[in-house]
């Protein structure tokens, strides 16, 4: 009895990983069947070690990765119950972006009926990562070291000046308005003194996330600081706690919540500043791709560049996430 | 015959709320000995919370003075623990560790760690140390609170209506642990309560609280053997006497043919 039941859902669920993949299955048989019919589509070769590869072909092997990560992602979650119901939940989703995936193949490559060079099949999206894969990860990595040393400072800066604001008086009274004034500044309107005053461009760059960060997250730590009941403070007191342990002990961790509030929102003022900065004078990063790319008309390595911070924008947004679900796990189940 | 821990002397604490003053507490006397029990009872207002704050440390009056054990009483110390009329446990921290939170704010956590499973059995907690307080019954909590100033070890335990919002089962379970908290550590406390039946089991002497100014109207000593019968003769006069008592202690002066 049991043992039919588990085959019965056994199946079921093979059904949903079926499911998940056809869609790009059939993205694939497009590609593959579907004759080229517009005529300026060049099906580059590019050279990787010692077989080469068609810009088309690598957009199959790309549609297969796919397919076997997903097979593997589905027999994983069938393993682990709790997370079958998601996998089945976004089964109908992935099977509609491998649909799109062939019909933008059939319109953006076999047809190509967008205007170009503008709006380049996904293919020709490929080719950015064929052709110089080295350069794109270089300009990856430079935003994200940029990104990692601006945003650190930002939180690190941002939380000790939000405590500072919170905890004393006086410093409420002088640095709150000036927090509420510069505050409001979008941070790329310093850029003109950021470039000029910073020796180097990159810390220029740096400065500039570390101010876009510092406003919400110092205001919503202040407020989370201020927003903590006396009566906890007092019963702080009476356990024979001390003004530092009713600091760091009690209003900081109850301004954890507001505090990562602070900082996830300033984590999208960050990618925003960060792409400025890079579009507007480094000499590096994802948006001086961009930039420069856009100069050639290489529009498909504009897009290449958009999907890599896709990833890595959503990859960040994920670990911070995860760091929050671990400091806020008290919260589980008390909120939504 | 046990010395005096705690004695109160013409305390007074009057609240601005902005349009007038509020006589909170008006020339309050009492002297509590060591070891003892003592019950407060009055009606919402007559200043219990206030009295206790001021025991605490946590409130200053203005004029009068608390002394425990002959030193003055400036300011809130592990030494008098406090249980919060609404449940005020980090809600950051496991039961666990919230129990441990004391000995951690005094530093002496490390050498102290053993202490911590001794006050979860106390309480009767166990299986239940790395809940958040969210996770648990109101009870519970309000067993995590006593146990979070029990651990300190205190030489007065200053309890807020602790079982204020609990059914009469775990009010019950409560009542028994600090009986035996009492008998164990020779523990002083001082129990604000609503229930004059709570304040006849528990306590060596209860005090009566008038409101608007809060006064101590009287003290009755309660002299029943521990363990205590509820329904013994002897408690049931008791609290026929309380009852009436409380009553008129907190009924506004009426006009005679109201009757
Ligand atoms: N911080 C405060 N500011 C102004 N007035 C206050 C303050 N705290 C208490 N009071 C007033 O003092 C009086 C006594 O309050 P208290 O909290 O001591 O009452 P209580 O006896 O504990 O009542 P309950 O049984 O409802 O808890 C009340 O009239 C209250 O309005
Ligand atoms: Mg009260």
């Amino acid at each position: 009895m049991e043992n039919k039941k588990t085959v019965k859902t056994g199946i079921r669920y093979a059904v949903y990983i079926l499911f998940t993949v056809t869609g790009f299955v059939l993205a694939i048989l497009e590609n593959i069947f579907v004759p080229q019919i517009a005529a300026d589509f060049e099906n580059k070769k590019y050279a990787l070690g010692s077989f080469v590869l068609s810009i088309n072909r690598a957009y199959r092997i790309f549609l297969f990765l796919l397919i076997i990560f997903y097979i593997a992602v589905g027999i994983f979650s069938y393993l682990k119950e709790n997370r079958q119901a998601n996998y089945i939940k976004k089964a109908k989703f992935r099977f509609a972006c491998g649909v799109a995936l062939g019909i933008w193949d059939l319109f953006g490559t076999k047809l190509m009926y967008f205007p170009q060079p503008f709006f380049p099949g996904p293919a020709k999206i490929l080719e950015a990562f064929l052709m110089e894969s080295g350069y794109i990860l270089e300009n990856t990595l430079y935003s994200l070291r940029l990104f990692a040393l601006g945003f650190s400072l930002g939180v690190i800066f941002g939380v000790g000046t939000g405590i500072l604001i919170g905890w004393f008086d006086k410093v409420y009274y002088w640095l709150a308005p000036v927090l509420n004034i510069s505050g409001v500044i979008p941070a790329v309107a310093w850029m003109p003194f950021a470039l000029t005053i910073f020796p180097t461009p990159f810390s220029g760059a740096v400065f500039l996330i570390v101010i876009c960060a510092w406003f919400p997250i110092a205001s919503l730590t202040a407020q989370g600081i201020q927003s903590t009941p006396k009566s906890q403070f007092d019963a702080a007191r009476t356990l024979g706690g001390n003004t530092v342990y009713l600091l760091f002990h009690v209003a900081v961790p109850h301004a954890m919540p507001q505090i990562f509030m602070g900082i996830s929102s300033a984590n999208a003022f960050a990618f925003t500043t960060l792409v400025m900065a890079e579009m507007l004078g480094q000499p590096g990063g994802l948006g001086y791709y961009i930039n420069t790319s856009k100069v050639w008309s290489a529009y498909y390595k504009v897009f290449a560049a958009i999907i890599v911070m896709a990833v890595l924008f959503s990859l960040i947004m994920k670990g911070i996430g995860a760091i929050r679900g671990y400091v806020l796990r008290w919260q589980r189940g008390l909120v939504k | 015959m046990s010395k005096d821990v705690l004695e109160i002397r013409n305390v007074n604490r009057v609240y601005n709320d902005g349009e007038k003053d509020v006589k909170a507490l008006s020339d309050i006397n009492l002297t509590v000995k060591e070891g003892e029990f003592v019950s407060i009872i009055g009606s919402s207002g007559c200043g219990k919370t206030t009295l206790l704050k001021l025991i605490a440390g946590l409130d200053m009056p203005q004029s009068g003075e608390l002394l425990l054990n002959e030193s003055k009483i400036t300011g809130p110390d592990y030494k008098r623990g406090y249980v919060f009329q609404q449940n005020c446990l980090f809600e950051w921290l496991t039961v666990e560790k919230n129990i441990a939170a004391g000995l951690k704010a005094r530093h002496v956590y490390t050498q102290n760690k053993d202490k911590v499973s001794k006050y979860i059995d106390l309480v009767g907690l166990h299986g239940f140390e790395k809940s958040y307080p969210h996770q648990i019954s109101g009870g519970m909590a309000q067993r995590v609170a006593i146990a979070r100033a029990l651990i300190n070890e205190p030489e007065i335990l200053l309890l807020d209506e602790p079982m204020g919002a609990l059914d009469s089962f775990t009010r019950a379970d409560i009542q028994d642990k600090l009986l035996d908290i009492k008998k164990q550590e020779n523990l002083t406390m001082i129990l604000v309560t609503h229930d004059v039946d709570e304040a006849i089991y528990l306590s060596d002497r209860i005090v009566i609280m008038t409101p608007r100014p809060g006064r101590i109207s009287e003290v009755i000593d309660v002299d029943i053997p521990y363990p205590r019968q509820r329904g013994g003769a002897e408690f049931i006069n008791l609290r026929r006497n309380l009852l009436d008592k409380f009553h008129l202690a907190s009924a506004e002066p009426q006009p005679e043919y109201f009757i």
